[in-house]
């Protein structure tokens, strides 16, 4: 039903919008305000860097975005949908069919093969075994895991496991990836590896991809940058004229 | 969808085999207990009711005076039988198979220098018939012994074993106390009584010889009667009853002055004893399975902490609410089901084990097999619940955060 509404609107104005966006925590005297009223526009295809000192409300936004949380006020419309009007498990759908996940601390399921792994978003879809078995392998094979199918995550680099992390958040192909510091645990060899994937599947398969990053250099690799300070958007500028490529 | 959290939990305890086991242990261990407890217990019923009825089927003992289990009272009073009441018993009550008339006492039986004290019962060759005895050796007694009291007697299994060891008694004289007795028959030994008496230990010679030679008297102490299988033993015991009371001239209001006792009334006190023993061990082996589920619950909900960001990380790639609640109650049910079947293959093994221990009959009771394992099932889903509950309202954003 939902999926349905959302593919009617395929081109019905951008991917994401948020409009005068509040999240406020708390209540009476105690309450926080993360988010001061923001305005956001993704594009479907774009790459987008957030960044910002902890604490300026870039990681409840990337909550909202994900929708995994609900603004307090304002408006998320995604692909024309009004998230703030879906129930927690509308939103788990909306996530399962359209976005996919990348954290900084991997988040894999230990004792679990590489190929388990990637396939749980498909068991979730229920999408059967041979063509989940079939799917998984082919994301492993795209982001160069090919042959690493029965490997547990202790028996992989911290590089390869945000791999499998990154298999598993595009084994769905998801409008939108979401990654939380995706190279946030690596070394800068290790990182340039994932910002490069990253990059591929954007320009290769129109993959939009928000990322979160302290990093200058990654965020370089963005479209554009979003600067969080104190609940507010500081700039919002394109860096394609910086984009190292 | 239901296949997939089915695929998910399976996984999950596949991978997680140590905790697994130790989450079950208490389940295994309760339904272990109940059905050793019950198969055990059923098996010494059963015991109880099979020596009981190797005493005679279908048996019915007179006594003179009022049941023992009435007021006393009027029992010296009352007279004792003749032979002519179980003459009349016989001849005139249908459906029986036997009637033996019973004079018995308690004797020394002496062979040399060996000494023993054992039972004399005085009867007919229907007592043979009426209490189940077959002959190993020899003879029943012939019509003349009977008729003139001869000094002829059938010995059972310990007196025989006490004087003779491997020595065939056949022709043999003993005294019992004054008289000197031929032996002309050998009893199978039957073993202990469901009383824990010995059977065996007695000796059987004609109903005259005791009453003239060592009595003294013409009295019969009581009637041993086996009714005809397929005859109701409850009319049996009616007619019995009706006959002696107009042969004793006992008034329309007052009481028997004899009581007629079936065997039916003792299998169902002793095996009634035993079936409540079996019901209250079983009862605590029930709580010790309701210990085991709780350890589940425990155990459980120590693995929703411990497995707080495993479920954000299920929660953010798109399992719904009910999708996490089912994979932590499925993942219950199927360790309690898990730990049901394994705590049936040991009880089995353990109530085998018992029952040979103990050298009762082992009767596996299909029922209580049944009943444990679903009991193990519902404890599955009863105290799997509130973890899986507290699992699915997880928030994705705190769960993904935990350490």
């Amino acid at each position: 039903m939902m999926a349905d509404s959302l593919a009617a609107s395929e081109n019905s104005g951008p991917l994401i919008e948020l409009k005068a966006v509040t999240r406020r925590y708390g209540s009476g005297t105690a309450e926080v305000t993360a988010l001061q009223g923001i305005d956001v526009r993704i594009e479907q295809g774009d790459f987008v860097a957030v960044m910002g000192p902890s604490g300026s409300g870039k990681s409840t936004c990337m909550n909202i975005l994900g929708c995994l949380d609900t603004p307090s006020s304002g408006r998320y419309r995604f692909k024309g949908v009004d998230v703030g009007g879906l129930s927690r498990d509308q939103r788990a759908l909306l996530r399962r069919h359209y976005l996919g996940f990348v954290f900084q601390g991997f988040n894999l399921l230990n004792r679990t093969s590489a190929l388990e792994n990637v396939e749980l978003p498909l068991i979730y879809r229920g999408t059967g075994a041979r063509e989940r078995r079939q799917r998984a392998g082919q994301a492993l094979a795209a982001v160069g895991l090919a042959g690493w199918e029965t490997h547990t995550p202790a028996e992989l680099s911290g590089g390869q496991q945000q791999r499998v992390a990154i298999a598993r958040a595009i084994v769905t192909d998801p409008f939108v990836l979401f990654a939380d510091e995706p190279t946030g645990n690596l070394d800068s060899a290790r990182s340039r590896e994932i910002m490069d994937l990253l990059t591929v599947f954007n320009k290769d398969r129109g993959l939009t991809v928000v990322m979160v990053t302290h990093d200058p250099v990654m965020a370089a690799y963005a479209r554009r940058v979003i600067r969080f300070r104190d609940g507010y958007i500081e700039n919002e500028g394109g860096r394609e004229a910086d984009h190292v490529s | 969808m239901f296949l997939e959290t089915i695929l998910i939990a399976l996984r999950e305890i596949r991978r997680n085999v140590m905790r697994s086991s130790l989450t079950i242990l208490g389940i295994v261990i309760g339904v272990a207990a109940v059905i050793t407890m019950v198969t055990v217990g059923d098996g010494a019923t059963r015991q109880v009711a099979n020596e009981i009825s190797s005493l005679g089927s279908n048996l019915i003992d007179i006594y003179p005076g009022q049941s023992f289990r009435g007021p006393g009272g009027t029992r010296s009073a009352a007279s004792k039988f003749k032979i002519a009441d179980a003459e009349a018993i016989e001849r005139e009550i249908s459906g029986l198979a036997g009637v033996a008339p019973v004079n018995g006492r308690s004797a020394q039986a002496i062979r040399g220098n060996d000494n023993w004290s054992t039972l004399i019962t005085g009867s007919t060759n229907a007592y043979l018939k009426v209490r189940n005895w077959t002959l190993a050796d020899g003879r029943p007694f012939n019509d003349d012994e009977l008729r003139a009291g001869s000094a002829v007697c059938i010995i059972g299994d310990t007196l025989r074993k006490q004087f003779f060891g491997g020595q065939d008694p056949l022709g043999t004289v003993i005294r019992l106390e004054k008289i000197s007795c031929r032996i002309i028959g050998v009893l199978k030994p039957k073993g202990q009584s469901g009383f824990g008496s010995d059977q065996d230990d007695f000796v059987l010679l004609p109903l005259r010889t005791v009453q003239r030679r060592l009595a003294g008297n013409t009295d019969v102490n009581s009637i041993s009667v086996s009714v005809l299988d397929g005859v109701s033993t409850e009319k049996a015991k009616a007619d019995i009853e009706r006959l002696l009371r107009q042969r004793r001239q006992v008034g329309e209001d007052e009481e028997d002055d004899f009581h007629v006792r079936d065997m039916q009334e003792i299998v169902q006190t002793l095996t009634g004893t035993t079936r409540l023993l079996t019901t209250l061990l079983g009862a605590v082996a029930a709580v010790s399975l309701l210990v085991g589920g709780i350890g589940i619950m425990n155990i459980m909900l120590v693995s929703v902490t411990e497995r707080t960001r495993e479920i954000g990380i299920r929660l953010a790639i798109g399992a719904m609410e009910k999708q996490v609640l089912m994979q932590f109650l499925i993942e219950a049910v199927v360790l309690s089901c898990f730990g049901g079947i394994i705590g049936i293959l040991l009880g089995i093994a353990a109530s085998a084990a018992g029952a040979g221990a103990l050298k009762v009959p082992f009767i596996l009771n299909v029922g209580i097999i049944v009943v444990s394992f679903l009991f193990s099932a519902g404890v599955g889903v009863v105290f799997g619940y509130f973890p899986a509950r507290k699992a699915a309202l997880l928030d994705p954003i705190e769960a993904l955060r935990h350490e």
